[in-house]
């Protein structure tokens, strides 16, 4: 008789805390990813610290030694930071002038959306075909007499940035379009009222109450760009100017059958990526956060 | 309809000459023609990737010239005899059909007690749902295929889904809370007020009102399990492959295909893609996925 009061007190404790059956709703998502994403990582962790030779640390050391392996880090960010930056700031204005409805806006949107169906194999053989030396923009220019020599804008650097602009651009103007029709067009027509230019107002009040999605949106273009692996190999140069850290940790794992590298690398990988994301979502903390939609005034 | 047009003349036009009522538009205006001059590159561009694949893949011989040789639609056919795409697509089928009914099935119910409920430790677990979006698959990837191997899975269907479930199942639960936070919570205690129990309470109330829902969120995982490829590379064997890491293979080992069959291929991989995007369009406002607004902003 004891028992049974206690235990529903328990139960009553812990459902005025939050904590009941319904819970148990959480519990196979919480499963799939514990047993996919968080043991694999784990076990990458035990894995990397268990190197054929050396000491505990020495895959890591290898990596951080290994001019070759070290400078995928920076060559990656030298692709993805300036792609995602490209990719939002070019979002901004355009949205901008897409809020609100006009003729053909849907229909614009479908034509920007559209790039994401394209795939990488697609947008790479498209690219190796159109920039390419004999394709149709180094002939245009050569004849137009603007160049001599054709461009080299494939198997390159440029070749990679580009590709990244082209799956990017469409995901961040999504996101900056959403972000910016969420906000309250009342709160610029006020601040016309009161004589205000388009400069200010856009400065003043509409940059500052997008700066949080632009950071989101930021960070989602830079994961993007950040595991750029397909066309670094296809239009880029993978044993050179373009050989980004996730061909180094593919190689580590499927060339060379190193694991303990393999998953070094990938652990690197991932903790430069959340640093990156961490500093931007750091600085987006700074802003206002609140809500977008105006007040009742 | 009126103010339709003065919105695109705003945007659009924009010519300094035009003696608008208000100074703004004159203002403007550079700014407006340098937006949509960058637009039309980006389009120019657009045009001139896809078409040059489109073209190719229905041309001759083209080398050093403006336009192919001559035209053929031979390289369609040989693309789908020679990569066998017939089981290609069977495959990128049945794991599209069970990653999506394996996290629609798991993700919703997580969504709903996330969306509802707060209870200790739930920043923890929304954190934890968060991290596989904010990876870049390479970087669990590897880990998670040496695991998969290291069990045996990996190599032939079943890796390939699992793989797949780990930014999917995250990703319908982060589409669809909005969904279900757009539900009022009295209709759920009216029914519980009438007896009903929680299986009741989602078969009959929640999930027929959530259908918009998980019909888009679906369809969106639909559309990016067709184009992930690195979760189905890392893990997939010779008869798992889905059609994007096939055209992978077939363009990375470049020689021992003809070019135009590659292409060929891809065609028929955006075209799918298209499709697929275009049924997604219809039940989902891309630009409401973020923040669920009114349409009619002006």
């Amino acid at each position: 008789m004891t028992v049974v009061p206690a235990r529903v007190a328990l139960r009553h404790r812990l459902a005025d805390r939050g904590v009941d059956m319904q819970l148990l709703l959480l519990v196979p998502a919480t499963l799939f990813i514990a047993a996919l994403f968080i043991y694999p990582f784990c076990y990458g962790l035990g894995l990397s610290l268990q190197p054929a030779q050396g000491t505990v640390f020495s895959a890591y050391q290898q990596f951080f030694t290994d001019a070759y392996q070290r400078d995928t880090i920076l060559t990656t960010l030298r692709i993805a930071l300036p792609a995602a930056l490209l990719n939002v700031v070019a979002s901004v204005p355009i949205a901008y002038r897409m809020r609100g409805r006009f003729r053909g806006k849907r229909l614009l949107t479908t034509i920007l959306v559209v790039p994401i169906t394209l795939g990488t194999v697609l947008t790479a053989e498209g690219l190796l075909g159109f920039l390419g030396p004999t394709g149709w923009l180094n002939r245009t220019l050569i004849d137009a007499r603007l160049i001599d020599q054709p461009l080299t804008l494939t198997h390159n650097y440029w070749g990679v940035f580009l590709s990244l602009v082209i799956t990017g651009f469409p995901f961040a103007f999504l996101l900056v379009l959403s972000y910016l029709s969420g906000i309250d067009p009342s709160l610029e027509r006020a601040a016309a009222t009161l004589g205000a230019g388009w400069a200010p107002r856009f400065f003043r009040i509409t940059l500052p109450l997008l700066a949080p999605g632009l950071a989101t949106t930021f960070c989602l273009t830079f994961v993007l760009a950040f595991s750029v692996f397909p066309s670094a190999i296809l239009v880029g140069d993978p044993s050179g100017s373009t050989r980004v850290i996730s061909i180094a940790a593919y190689e580590a794992a499927y060339v060379r059958y190193d694991y303990a590298g393999a998953s070094a690398a990938a652990l690197i990988m991932g903790a430069v990526e959340l640093v990156v994301i961490a500093v931007v979502l750091g600085l987006r903390s700074l802003l206002y956060t609140g809500t977008t939609s105006g007040g009742k005034g | 309809m009126a103010r339709a047009e003065v919105a695109v003349a705003q945007a659009g036009k924009g010519a300094p000459g035009g003696n608008g009522p208000r100074a703004r538009k004159v203002v403007a205006s550079p700014a407006a023609w340098l937006v949509w001059g960058a637009v039309t590159i980006f389009f120019i561009g657009l045009a001139g990737v896809v078409g040059s694949v489109v073209v190719n893949s229905f041309g001759t011989r083209w080398f050093d010239t403006w336009l192919p040789q001559g035209w053929t639609n031979d390289w369609y056919g040989q693309a789908w005899d020679e990569f066998t795409l017939l089981p290609v697509l069977g495959v990128t089928l049945t794991v599209c059909l069970l990653v999506t009914a394996v996290s629609v099935l798991v993700g919703v119910p997580a969504s709903y007690v996330l969306a509802r409920r707060s209870f200790p430790g739930r920043r923890a677990v929304y954190l934890m749902f968060l991290l596989p979006i904010l990876m870049p698959p390479i970087t669990y990837g590897i880990p998670l295929a040496t695991v998969l191997y290291k069990y045996g899975l990996a190599g032939h269907l079943s890796g390939v889904v699992l793989a797949n479930l780990v930014p999917s199942i995250p990703f319908v639960i982060l589409t669809m809370t909005p969904f279900i936070e757009q539900i009022d919570p009295a209709v759920e205690r009216a029914a519980r007020m009438c007896g009903a129990r929680t299986a009741q309470i989602f078969l009959r109330i929640l999930a027929p009102l959530l259908i918009p829902g998980i019909l888009a969120a679906s369809i969106l995982v639909v559309v990016r399990t067709v184009g992930m490829f690195e979760l189905t590379f890392l893990t997939a064997g010779p008869d798992s492959q889905t059609l994007v890491v096939a055209l992978f293979y077939s363009m990375s080992a470049s020689g021992i295909r003809a070019q135009q069959s590659v292409d060929a291929m891809a065609v028929i991989y955006t075209l799918m893609m298209l499709i697929l995007l275009v049924v997604a369009l219809r039940f989902v406002n891309p630009t409401q996925l973020v923040a669920r607004v009114k349409e009619d902003v002006e």
